[in-house]
Parts: C-alpha cells; sequence; structure tokens
C-alpha cells in the first residue's frame, strides 16, 4: 500500500516549498515551455549551453508540489552534464517513475533524484514528475512549440 | 444530528443499497465525494441492467417476437418514467441520447443549424461546462454566429442585470446550466426563461447537476430543452435525456441517419419520423434505458424533497467546517448551493490535495472540472471539489475536513 511518505519525500516536499534556480535565466541559450493541460501546471525552462556542456539551468512556473519539486531538482541536476549526460539522465528518471527497473550506473546517476521512486505507486501523478524533464528534451531539440503531457 | 431526525430518510439503510460504497481504499473506508463527476449505482439498477441481458434482451422497435415486444415495453416504459419524473406533457418530448453531452450537440445541430444567421447570438453565462459551451462555439463559428458570455459575480452567481443587457433581438437561443459544476450554484432558471421568453428566446438548460439533487418540471420552468445525464442521478453510464417542447422538435430536422429514424426510405427520398423517433437513429441502449428507469424510480421512491434537505444539511456542515480552516478559500459561496464544494488551501496545489485524501480512502476531484473559464474567473488553475449524493454521512464530511487539514500540515 503506497503511503504518503514514499510520494512526498523530504527532499521533495523542501524543493517545492523553497524551489531553487527559480526565475529567468538571461544568458539563456535555449527554452522551451512545458504545459500538462490536465491540471494546469505549467514550467518554461532555461538553459545555457556552452559547447556540449549544461553550464547553467533555471526555472519558472507554477505547479503542484510533485512538479516544482521535480523542475527545482533537474536545474540542480543537469547543471554541469553533457547533452548527453542529460539525455541519459531523462531516460533514468523516466524509468525510476514509471517503476521499470534500473541498473546500477542509472540509480548512481540520479542521486538525489531518487526521491521521486514513490511516484510509481501514483500513475497519475507520473506526468506531474515528467513534465519538466519533456521540456528539458524540448529545450535541446530546439523546437518552439510548447510541450504537453497529452 | 442525523438524516432520519431532519428528513425521514435513514443513510445507513439507504447505504446498504449501493454495493460498491462498503469496500476500502488504502485500508480505509472508501468515502466517496465525487458525486458530480458519476454517482455510484443502487443494486436495484444494476439489478435491472442485468435482468435486461439474462431475460429479454432484443432489438426494439421492429422484431414482431415475444422478446423483442417486451425490451420495445420496458424501453418505452423508461420513456414514459422520465416523461413524469420531468412533468413532461407528452413522452414524444423525451429523447434517449448518450447522455448532457450528446443532448447539447443533438441541439445545436439541429435547432442551432436551422435557425442561426450570421449576426445573430448564442447566450451562455460564464459557469458552463465545456460541453454547454463547445457546441454553441462550433455551430456559431460555422453559421457566423456570435457566443455572448452572461458574466458572474465574486460569489459565483449569474449577474441577472447582465443577462437583461446581452438579451437582444439578435439572440437566437439561451444555454443556461441548471446548477454549477464547479461552484455549486443554483441558477434561478424559472426566472431567466421568464426573461428570455418576453424577447422570444428560447431556452436549454444543462440540467446534469440538476436533476439527482432538486425536483425538475419542465412545465413550471416553461424551458424549451432540457438535458442530463444517467449516470449523475445514480443510473449507468452512455444514457442520458433531452427534453424538447414538442412545438419545437416537431419542425426540428434529424440529429443523425440512419435506422429507427425514418417513415420510409427510397433512394429518390426519405420521409422522417416524428419525435422522438426521428432524433434516435440506430439501435439505441435499451439497457440503459431500463437502468435509467430504474434509477429514477429508485431516487423517487426515496423522495427528492427529502434527499434534497439531507443534502443541504451535508452542504451546510461542510461549508461551515472547511470555511473554518485557515487558509482556505471557497470557490463559490452563492445563497443557492447544491450538493458541490469547490475550495483551494493556500500554497498547496488542488492534486496534492486530491492525493493526501486519496491515501484516506476520500474521493474527491482535483482539477479545473471542465470548467477553465471559471477557474480563469478566480484566477486558480484548479480546485478541490467535494461533491455530495443521498449516501453520504456527516462523518465523511469530518474525515475530509481531517484530511485537508493533512495537506495543509504537510504540504503548506
Amino acid at each position: 500500500m503506497p503511503t504518503l511518505e514514499e510520494l512526498y519525500q523530504q527532499v521533495i516536499l523542501d524543493h517545492s516549498k523553497r524551489p531553487r534556480n527559480f526565475g529567468a535565466l538571461p544568458e539563456a541559450t535555449h527554452q522551451a515551455e512545458g504545459h500538462n493541460p490536465l491540471c494546469g501546471d505549467r514550467v518554461k525552462l532555461y538553459l545555457r549551453v556552452k559547447g556540449d556542456r549544461i553550464e547553467g539551468a533555471a526555472f519558472e512556473g507554477s505547479g503542484c508540489a510533485i512538479s516544482t519539486a521535480s523542475a527545482s531538482m533537474l536545474t540542480e541536476a543537469v547543471r554541469g552534464k553533457t547533452l548527453a549526460e542529460a539525455e541519459q539522465l531523462f531516460d533514468a528518471f523516466h524509468r525510476l517513475v514509471t517503476g521499470e527497473p534500473l541498473s546500477l550506473s542509472e540509480k548512481a546517476a540520479l542521486g538525489k533524484l531518487a526521491a521521486f521512486s514513490g511516484v510509481s505507486q501514483f500513475p497519475i501523478r507520473v506526468k506531474c514528475a515528467s513534465l519538466a524533464w519533456h521540456t528539458l528534451r524540448a529545450a535541446l531539440e530546439g523546437g518552439e512549440q510548447v510541450v504537453t503531457t497529452e | 444530528m442525523n438524516a432520519t431526525s431532519v428528513t425521514g430518510l435513514d443513510v445507513e439503510v439507504i447505504r446498504k443499497d449501493f454495493p460498491i460504497l462498503h469496500q476500502t481504499v488504502h485500508g480505509k473506508p472508501l468515502a466517496y465525494l465525487d458525486n458530480a463527476a458519476t454517482t455510484q449505482k443502487p443494486r436495484v439498477v444494476i439489478d435491472a441492467i442485468r435482468q435486461y441481458y439474462e431475460s429479454e434482451n432484443a432489438n426494439i422497435h421492429r422484431g414482431v417476437h415475444y422478446l423483442s415486444e417486451r425490451a420495445t415495453a420496458d424501453y418505452e416504459r423508461a420513456r414514459s418514467v422520465v416523461r413524469a419524473f420531468l412533468n413532461a406533457r407528452d413522452s414524444a418530448e423525451i429523447i434517449f441520447v448518450r447522455g448532457t453531452t450528446e443532448a447539447i450537440n443533438l441541439v445545436a445541430a439541429t435547432y442551432g443549424r436551422t435557425h442561426l444567421q450570421p449576426g445573430d447570438e448564442v447566450l451562455i453565462t460564464a459557469m458552463e461546462h465545456h460541453s454547454n459551451i463547445v457546441p454553441w462555439q462550433m455551430i456559431c463559428e460555422e453559421r457566423g454566429a456570435r457566443l455572448r458570455v452572461v458574466p458572474i459575480n465574486d460569489h459565483g452567481e449569474l449577474i441577472i442585470e447582465e443577462f437583461e443587457k446581452l438579451l437582444s433581438a439578435r439572440t437566437r437561443l439561451a444555454a443556461i446550466t441548471h446548477v454549477s459544476n464547479a461552484l455549486g450554484t443554483v441558477n434561478p432558471v424559472q426566472e431567466l426563461v421568464r426573461l428570455c421568453h418576453a424577447h422570444g428566446v428560447p431556452v436549454l438548460i444543462d440540467g446534469a447537476q440538476a436533476v439527482a439533487h432538486l425536483r425538475v418540471d419542465v412545465q413550471a420552468l416553461g424551458c424549451d430543452f432540457y438535458a442530463f445525464s444517467g449516470h449523475k442521478v445514480y443510473g449507468p453510464t452512455g444514457i442520458g435525456v433531452l427534453y424538447g417542447r414538442k412545438e419545437l422538435l416537431e419542425r426540428m430536422p434529424p440529429y443523425q441517419g440512419g435506422g429507427d429514424m425514418i417513415r420510409s426510405v427510397s433512394f429518390e427520398r426519405t420521409l422522417y419520423a416524428d419525435p422522438p423517433y426521428r432524433f434516435e437513429a440506430g439501435t439505441p441502449h435499451i439497457a440503459g434505458a431500463i437502468g435509467l428507469a430504474a434509477a429514477i424510480e429508485y431516487l423517487t421512491g426515496l423522495g427528492i424533497e427529502q434527499v434534497h434537505a439531507w443534502e443541504s444539511q451535508l452542504v451546510r456542515y461542510g461549508v461551515e467546517q472547511l470555511a473554518q480552516i485557515p487558509g482556505l478559500r471557497l470557490i463559490g459561496t452563492p445563497r443557492e448551493r447544491a450538493a458541490v464544494i469547490s475550495f483551494v488551501l493556500d500554497g498547496v496545489h488542488a492534486h496534492d490535495v486530491g492525493t493526501v485524501l486519496d491515501l484516506e480512502g476520500i474521493a474527491v476531484r482535483a482539477g479545473h472540472h471542465c470548467a477553465q473559464p471559471v477557474m480563469q474567473r478566480y484566477g486558480v488553475p484548479a480546485t478541490v471539489r467535494a461533491s455530495l449524493a443521498v449516501y453520504n454521512r456527516l462523518e465523511e464530511i469530518d474525515r475530509l475536513v481531517m484530511a485537508v487539514r493533512k495537506a495543509k500540515e504537510l504540504l503548506g
């Protein structure tokens, strides 16, 4: 039986109440917007990419605790990563929140993001957790349109 | 305070009629407070549907055999049960459809398409469900007509003076909800119909959130169309009703073409059947109509006034208790409210509240309730909505309030 504590782990509550890297990133080279039309969650993600490395990330938007914490922790997690590493992190995060098995190296790469493991027991909340990550992918691919979870 | 002392209804006895209520969710007894989305079904409805498929399933209206005659008789009996429920004059004014959405689309596609000219107007309100907005937008776009929207005040009540101002010589139809699914507001539909008719404007009433809670008498209301869904009034999904005044129905073109809606067909020319059959192309949801009749008979057996009295107690108690939670804002504070309480919690998203409540075994809706313009009016992305039915207990309201407090502690 899933519990509240599994979903709302301390680190998630902390990031949802005090999101990091919140606000626009003036020197952003990439940006994209994500929208979950079902619940109205919105995230705008800014990236500063130099060569093939993400030097900085920030976000704006509004949403539930899970989507806010996810965006906040994403901005910390991708900083300093190469584009290929960020893509691998996307895959690992997606497997984590959908309850698929993870390799040891994936687990290691996720680090603090492992706090989102509880989401897999709440299928309706998977989209909340993954919205920022889909937005990241859109930003890196350079598409103009708003990505949606639907 | 219990239901018996207030209304003569015994909620504990009523609960025994609903098999689904007796289960645990995440280890807690289920408290089902999502009745505006769909109501649970009493045993008599489940039995009526099973009985139909087990012993009389056949196609209707054309068979000369025994089963077909029985199925036809029960389907048409269901129509007369609905007629009596709405106090319509004539069973021919009762059209079976899939639900409220299809009923409104039917009127838009037939009455709307034949009456709207470029420059004409359709009047709706700012508290409509998407199903009473989008069909009108679509037909207005097609016909070059204009959709006008009557605003609401901060309590979530329709501003009647604005309604009167927007009624004009160009208005061809008004489509108004009886009860708002997002706010719980009961609109003064009788008065609105009177205003519209004074301008020669016919009125469609969306009764999806009304029929399970209020007595509806279409002759007293004077409305031209009235739509509702079976599954929100203890009946099955996939069946609903459009009431239409006979004089209007007789002049309306068909909705869909097919079997059962014709008088005669040749390749040169088809003569359409009279209402209601003109609007019921194809094999209808026979079992659904029979199940709906069982649901209506169940509800009227309890007594709609008694049901309303008990639900009013629950709503009053719920509003009172929830309003005491610091940081809780009620969305919609109308004087006339039916069975719906919508709210937001400062700094906590509705979906997080919904998840906390779910783990306490409490089913509510968290979202925009298919009424995004209402959310925009209040500047919120979503609300938590608790919606009630006759089988809800006061103790379930207490559990709701405790769980909301818990969500606030954890996430606020």
